[in-house]
């Protein structure tokens, strides 16, 4: 981190505000709320320009092969065709990474699953473009495809890139902090587990889509329905070689995001290309089945778990190792690889802990960031086995988990620094809610009670690429009638980020959030923010707009100071006023606040902008885990399972989630109920899989055989909100949107245990599983193999309890791993 | 790369549509569906689509008083027939007591299936004014959302409900804050 963080950050306590506020933690309107129930909320789909020309994307139908031609000669002739592309016309590579640039816009030479996009063409109409794309002749010469983490790990394929680990390994990781053997040595009962997490998507309601226009000075702006702005901007710089200054991106709201929309697509460079070339607008909407292709969604996993417990079950030791299926491209799958071992170790203390992680290349669409990115898996894993741990040691396991939290403002074996730490009060709250104590192990054979915890960040602590600059700004213009406008480059996918903007600095400058106009996710019009992913938004942007409002305050404060001729320590903002707190009928409107201000200063615009605290850790890929603070979530799941057919029934849910502070409590509760739905859906039925045999191809890009859940599954569910405020967050904000998704995948599996007595040790939990469970000798259904992978030696860091200082040893052997946390890329490696 | 060539030919037809009270005339290609013809000739574009393959649910409107996929019916099948869109169900400036509710409740999340659910509530409301938890999933299981897990949205059918015959009705406590005991 460049310079004082003190000096150009917002963020920090601020105690007793709490106790007086206004509109933070009131349940006020979304801002957008009425445009979106009116129909009046533009998404990119809806964007109609003169002239707009169509655009559609000719995509592989085959799942590895080198291009040999491509024949335009019947497309062309289509009639209402204006352009086509193909790979030639965008050679240059993109990639959300700056360690994974291995994506073209069209496949210039070789396609990697089916559905790679390989040609683009822009016609008159939507007809004429889809004539023309189907008239599109590819010849391919075949590559070996691999579909499998198995096959690819252990080299049954062609390589699908030049570049990677080994093979068709992308990314091996290997991290041990402390010594896991000495623990092992030193435990009374040793638990050795494999899981398997299936791969699921985001299944946003809204299709992408891009809308690409060229101004007659050459300049280009790009409108999608993307999560981060900031990244788009940055890849059509680049791949279209235009200097940034010239590309404008507008991210418009997005109808479902749930990480999905986070990378930058093929499909925006296509339109932004197709526009350069035509002079004219260009508009693209992918079909529900192309979303499907498009994916980026959950990795699927296979996970092994070694754990060793001392007799009062305190883990002495976790050996975690990790295969990730990423798919035919990296995306963020290098951070993904780190998240699957990160956030273990924040919620129990783990004495000793070794990481080892390897995902790889198969030829199906890319995974990526889905909701609580790389960590519901391993949660899964985790929660489970410690079920399976506390039956073996005759403990509730509720009575486990709490006589095991890492204390608060604590450093883990990882280097992570836990702030506020909520999670007992939420185990707390579920089991009194649901009777849990009085009813685990005890209801009539076919129903089951099942707890699980989780964690997860608030934000990154360090960005996506090398940067010493903040992670979010916020820009006010103060109207000389009283109207305020913010500035924020986030972007609001359905989370309710606009209105925690309004809310946080309607409170600081004690106006109405009505009087305050959001303009968002434009990079020629606002400040930077990185984008709505890593549950990031609240607490970053928060902090920002906290200091650009104190920033307003201040101006006015004085130049109401001075005309009222009291102290400007003494001056108040509350109910659109400014007033003498010694005298609260002395002050101003807001209005004349702003004037005389602006009298006195000129035009009153402020900035504030957030830089995380540095990371404790300095070891390579400790950059993949800090944040200013994390939330805790517990759940409780009831359920019935019948053992005829294996149907699972889920009748309940608990779940008490720690979000520090409420900024909109009823925004929050939908955020837990909308986190749970999807762990639902994870849990019980949702899969994103391929057939192996058939090319590669999705067994069910449609969203009637995608099984989602629907009203008629969704059970009731009984929310609890813990307000355990944290030092960094604004207000004692922590998140919400992602983390209470992460407990209901196992709490399912250990309810379905508790019901029929079988382990499902694999997600979804579907009745044809219940059942092979309840028939197999084990009573249990789950991965029994792993493959077979040479780890490199892994980056040994001393604990904290070792007397550790966040940096790794200089190994006997190998190479030196004291460098710098991360690369100049700003990616641990 | 770039060549121009002939506009495709269609044979347009000319129909009237009644839609949101008003009278409407668009001369469109007879394969257009209703989706398209609101979205695309008649600039409605609060419609949404999440498939164009009758699956989601999102592109609900009301046809003669009815929920219908306007994905899956022709434009030419709809002429004369009275049409409901979002657009349509404000009264003036004054939004509809569900689209109040489901602002009030953060029902609409990312807004995206929104317009198709409240078309589908209105016609559930306007046949039975206060319909249990069990009658409104039954009424919207057609319709997917990602986003809230549908609680907010029967919460916001139930508000609704409550507010046509109270406008004074308020939400409850648990609705807005969680559970607190």
């Amino acid at each position: 981190m460049a310079g004082d963080p003190e000096q150009k950050n917002a963020g920090g306590q601020r105690p007793g505000r709490a106790a007086g506020l206004k509109v933070v933690g009131t349940p006020v309107r979304k801002v957008d709320g009425l445009a979106k129930c009116a129909g009046q909320t533009k998404f990119a789909d809806d964007i109609v320009l003169p002239r707009m020309l169509f655009c559609k994307i000719h995509r592989a139908h085959v799942p590895h092969a080198r291009i040999r031609s491509i024949d335009l000669s019947r497309a062309r002739a289509v009639p209402g065709v204006v352009a086509i592309l193909t790979g030639q016309d965008l050679p240059i590579p993109f990639g959300i990474l700056p360690v994974s640039q291995d994506e073209h816009a069209l496949c210039p030479d070789k396609v990697r699953f089916v559905g790679d996009p390989v040609a683009a063409v822009a016609a008159l109409d939507e007809d004429a473009a889809f004539d023309a794309m189907n008239a599109i002749q590819v010849e391919y010469e075949p590559l070996a495809p691999v579909f499998s983490i198995h096959d690819a790990i252990e080299g049954r394929a062609d390589r699908l890139h030049d570049y990677g680990d080994e093979g068709n390994i992308h990314k091996k990781v290997a991290m041990e902090f402390g010594d896991v053997e000495r623990g092992f040595s030193q435990s009374d009962a040793i638990f050795e587990d494999t899981f398997y997490y299936e791969g699921s998507t985001h299944l946003p309601m809204e299709q992408h889509a891009a809308v690409a226009q060229i101004d007659p000075d050459g300049k280009l702006t790009v409108w999608s329905s993307t999560q981060t702005p900031h990244y788009v901007h940055r890849a059509l710089s680049k791949v279209l070689e235009m200097p940034p200054a010239r590309v404008r991106v507008i991210a418009c709201p997005n109808g479902g995001g749930f990480g999905g929309k986070s990378d930058p697509f093929n499909h925006e460079i296509v339109v932004a290309k197709l526009a350069l070339l035509t002079g004219r607008p260009v508009k693209v909407t992918l079909t529900r089945e192309e979303v499907f292709y498009c994916h980026r969604g959950r990795h699927p996993v296979l996970m092994h778990v070694k754990t060793g417990v001392a007799k009062d079950g305190s883990i002495a030791a976790m050996h975690f190792r990790s295969f990730l299926d990423g798919g035919a491209y990296g995306s963020y799958g290098v951070a993904s690889t780190y998240y699957t071992g990160a956030l273990q170790t924040v919620t129990y203390p783990i004495a000793n802990y070794k990481f080892e992680g390897a995902r790889c290349f198969t030829n199906k669409p890319p995974c990526g960031p889905k909701r609580g990115h790389g960590t519901p898996q391993p949660r899964f894993a985790l929660e489970v086995q410690i079920d399976k741990i506390a039956a073996r040691l005759g403990v509730n396991p509720a009575d486990f988990r709490l006589k095991h939290l890492v204390p608060p403002g604590s450093l883990t074996a990882n280097y992570l620094k836990v702030g506020s730490m909520g999670l007992g009060r939420c185990i707390e709250k579920v089991v009194a809610s649901s009777g849990f104590r009085e009813r685990h192990g005890r209801l009539p054979k076919g129903q089951g009670i099942g707890l699980a915890c989780s964690s997860y960040i608030c934000g990154a602590g360090l960005p996506i690429y090398w940067n010493n600059m903040p992670h979010t700004g916020v820009q006010l213009k103060l109207d000389r009638g009283g109207g305020v406008a913010v500035f924020c480059g986030e972007i609001d996918i359905g989370q309710g980020s606009d209105t925690v903007l309004a809310q946080v600095v309607a409170e600081v400058l004690g106006i109405d959030p009505l009087d305050i106009r959001i303009v968002f996710g434009d990079t020629d019009l606002t400040p930077v923010d990185l984008g709505s992913y890593s549950s990031r938004v609240t607490l970053m942007m928060g902090h920002a707009a906290i200091q650009a409002a104190e920033r307003a305050r201040e101006l006015l404060a004085k130049a109401v100071a001075a005309k009222l001729e009291v102290p400007v320590e003494g001056i108040a903002a509350a109910s659109s006023r400014l007033f003498d707190v010694s005298d609260p009928s002395k002050g101003v409107g807001f209005a004349e606040a702003v004037q005389l201000a602006e009298a006195r200063f000129g035009t009153i615009g402020t900035v504030g902008s957030y830089t995380p605290p540095p990371s404790a850790g300095r070891y390579r890929g400790a950059g993949v885990g800090p944040s200013p603070a994390y939330s805790y979530s517990a759940a409780v799941v009831e359920l019935s399972v019948d053992e005829e057919s294996g149907w699972i029934r889920v009748d309940r849910v608990h779940i008490a989630h720690d979000v520090g502070q409420c900024i909109n409590p009823v925004l929050v509760v939908g955020q837990v109920e909308g986190s749970v739905y999807m762990g639902l859906g994870e849990a019980l039925m949702e899969e994103q899989v391929f057939r192996a045999n058939r090319s590669g191809v999705h067994k069910m890009p449609s969203l009637l055989e995608y099984k989602s859940p629907t009203t008629m599954e969704m059970p009731e569910v009984v929310t609890h909100l813990i307000e355990e405020p944290d030092p960094n967050g604004p207000f004692g904000a922590k998140e919400v949107g992602q983390g209470p998704l992460l407990p209901i995948p196992p709490a399912v599996a250990n309810a379905v245990f508790d019901a029929v007595g079988v382990r499902i040790d694999e997600v979804p939990i579907t009745p044809d599983k219940v059942l092979k469970a309840l028939e197999s000798p084990h009573r249990r259904y789950g991965p029994k193999h792993l493959p077979v992978v040479s780890w490199p030696d892994p980056i040994r860091v001393p604990t904290p309890w070792e007397g550790g200082t966040g940096r790794a040893l200089e190994p006997g052997s190998a190479r030196a791993t004291t460098g710098p946390a991360l690369t100049k890329e700003g990616t641990p490696r | 790369m770039t060549q121009q060539a002939p506009t495709s030919v269609r044979e347009s037809v000319h129909l009237r549509f009644r839609v949101n009270g008003e009278p409407r005339e668009a001369a469109i290609a007879p394969h257009k569906t209703l989706l398209e013809v609101l979205r695309e000739d008649l600039g409605l574009t609060g419609t949404k689509h999440g498939c164009e393959l009758g699956e989601c649910g999102t592109c609900t409107v009301l046809l003669d008083g009815r929920p219908q996929l306007s994905c899956l019916v022709l434009a030419v099948e709809c002429e004369d027939r009275p049409i409901v869109t979002v657009e349509g169900l404000a009264d003036g400036p004054t939004p509809h007591p569900l689209q109040t509710a489901f602002a009030d409740l953060g029902a609409a999340q990312c807004g995206y299936c929104t317009p198709g659910i409240l078309c589908a509530a209105k016609e559930l409301l306007e046949r039975n004014p206060e319909p249990s938890r069990e009658v409104i999933r039954e009424a919207l299981s057609g319709n997917l959302c990602r986003c809230t897990g549908y609680i907010k949205i029967f919460e916001a059918v139930e508000l609704a409900a409550r507010r046509m015959k109270d406008p004074a009705a308020q939400p409850d406590e648990e609705t807005l804050h969680g559970r607190r005991s």
